[in-house]
């Protein structure tokens, strides 16, 4: 991604606006929507449910149709497309769901050679291409199952199959983790990632989920009341998140601490350039400062701690300013929240 | 209850005259039905070609049909019988009015069958840049192929009790045996007798279909 600045982006949303027409009145669900997602990075979009990323990412392929602005894919301007040409252009966009939407009378081969039978590929070649999809997401012994039969992880290999099918530039994700459990989201979540690098491809990803952004995205736009909040590189919007929304996404969630009410609280992430260490620990011990641990989310990757930590700071100016200067000394991303904006 | 050779022979062909009327009536009004059931979900408001004002002039014509009883239909179109099969009785005959009270209601089945295939599915295919034809002949067809069979087996149970009532206008078949025989001229034990065998054949049409219609079905 360092090239990213001289690269073209492969898909540029311009000044996009979606309405819906309700009985008797305009419902926004987008607005001013302006975004650049270059060819070859993994793209978070995230956002509250009702925010407007569903309908956002229905835009990218123009399934759902702007009311204002466009959308630029590989240098097409996809409002001047007439209706074949737009089929087209979506063969060259993958999507997967959050439901699979699998056919349900046809097998695991079947289903991935449905798009290329769409596109016109000769029979044997789209046996033979889906062939090789199906050893690519590691399910070659389920050629000839039938939806019903397979678990929702491997439902939604074989959609990945599929959508992989037409060799299109890009892959738009709604939601694709959201209905597997923790291990598939992420064994779904490290194929993509194996697909974007061996593949090249693009990859668009939508989520209410903060853990499936930092686990494979490098660059993502924050969407909150139908608008972009916030776009950046994942490890800057995670340790210093501008926008409201944002905190709100990053920040743990409040419902699990009651005590948030007042005082001074310090947010710790590790962003995986601390081994995991007890920390915490120690500097209690170093310091002879007790605090409260309010929050805590880590994980242990390869012996380098990710996630992020809250505690509750004593009153003494002095001590949070020990507090402070010890964790920053470890290369710790700290900063200072009210309970407020946890909140 | 004995029967003679005559009536043996009078019973076997009745079975084989409504089993011709109601598989041929059935066959017919599918190819006008099908059709139809496709066009009422692809142009409803919320289907893959919607087309409202032209959806519900549609659905009123076929709900008009749909309630106007087979008896009374068959008589009000006996002009038209006679003008496609020659003649107003018989079982070949029947077959039109048959078809024209069937293939309106089997639209509606089809439609219901049809929008039973989940909305996400037909996304998908959209997503792949399908054609609103592919979208009905490889998603819509298929998808909803247990369902349209479930259908069809209703359909044809339903056509075999219309093609039985039809034995009253000069129909063919077991009910005209019934109405002949078992009505006119009070032989209780043919009336008995061909109860049974509507009873069964019904049965066997029911049992068939359904069992097709699992045996297809992949959920």
């Amino acid at each position: 991604m360092k090239q990213q600045t001289a690269q073209k982006p492969i898909i540029q949303i311009k000044g996009l606006h979606k309405n819906y027409r309700l009985k008797d009145k305009e419902a926004i669900a987008l607005e001013n929507i302006n975004l650049d997602i270059y060819s070859g990075e993994i793209f978070g979009i995230i956002g509250m449910s009702g925010a407007g990323k569903s309908t956002l990412v229905r835009c990218i392929n123009f399934l759902e149709k702007p009311t204002a602005g466009t959308v630029i894919f590989d240098d097409r301007d996809l409002s001047t497309l007439s209706e074949k040409e737009l089929c087209s252009a979506r063969q060259s966009m993958g999507m997967i769901f959050q439901q699979f939407n699998l056919l349900m009378q046809r097998n695991a081969l079947k289903n991935i050679c449905f798009p290329m039978e769409i596109a016109g590929v000769p029979k044997a070649d789209a046996q033979k291409r889906a062939k090789e999809l199906l050893a690519l997401v590691g399910l070659s012994d389920k050629a000839t199952a039938y939806p019903a039969q397979l678990s929702g992880g491997q439902k939604q290999r074989i959609a990945i199959a599929r959508a992989l099918a037409t060799n299109p530039k890009v892959l738009l994700c709604d939601e694709a983790t959201s209905a597997l459990d923790p291990t598939t989201t992420r064994s779904i979540l490290s194929l993509l990632k194996d697909i974007n690098q061996r593949l090249g491809i693009t990859i668009i990803i939508i989520t209410h989920e903060m853990s499936v952004i930092e686990e494979i995205c490098q660059r993502v736009a924050i969407i909150a009341d139908h608008e972009i909040a916030e776009v950046g590189k994942v490890e800057d919007i995670f340790t210093k998140p501008q926008a409201a929304a944002t905190k709100k996404l990053v920040y743990p969630e409040s419902k699990k601490t009651q005590s948030f009410e007042r005082g001074q609280y310090l947010r710790i992430v590790f962003d995986g350039s601390t081994s995991f260490e007890p920390i915490i620990a120690n500097m209690i011990i170093d310091l002879k400062e007790s605090v409260n641990i309010i929050f805590a989310d880590t994980k242990n990757i390869d012996g380098r701690a990710f996630g992020q930590t809250v505690i509750q700071m004593p009153d003494d100016k002095r001590a949070v300013a020990r507090i402070v200067a010890y964790l920053r000394n470890k290369n710790l991303t700290v900063e200072e929240v009210c309970g407020n904006d946890i909140q | 209850m004995i029967f003679s050779e005559k009536m043996m022979q009078l019973l076997g062909m009745g079975i084989v005259e409504s089993l011709y009327m109601t598989l041929v009536s059935a066959a017919v009004a599918y190819i006008l039905g099908l059709p139809l059931g496709l066009i009422l979900v692809a142009t409803d408001k919320d289907g893959i070609k919607p087309m409202p004002r032209f959806n519900s002039i549609l659905g009123i014509m076929v709900n008009i049909l749909r309630s106007i009883p087979f008896l009374i239909l068959a008589i009000f179109i006996s002009p038209l019988t006679k003008a496609i099969a020659g003649k107003s009785y018989g079982s070949t005959a029947m077959i039109v009015p048959l078809v024209v009270s069937a293939f309106p209601y089997i639209a509606r089945l089809v439609e219901s069958s049809i929008k039973e295939v989940d909305r996400g599915v037909i996304e998908a295919a959209q997503s792949m840049g399908a054609s609103t034809k592919q979208i009905i002949m490889k998603v819509l067809l298929p998808e909803a192929v247990p369902s349209l069979l479930v259908g069809a087996t209703i359909a044809t149970t339903t056509i075999l009790g219309y093609s039985a009532m039809a034995g009253f206008i000069g129909g063919g078949g077991l009910g005209a045996i019934c109405i002949n025989y078992g009505y006119s001229r009070y032989e209780d034990d043919v009336m008995t007798v061909t109860v049974i065998l509507l009873v069964i054949v019904m049965q066997l049409l029911q049992e068939i279909g359904m069992r097709i219609a699992n045996k297809s079905n992949k959920r």
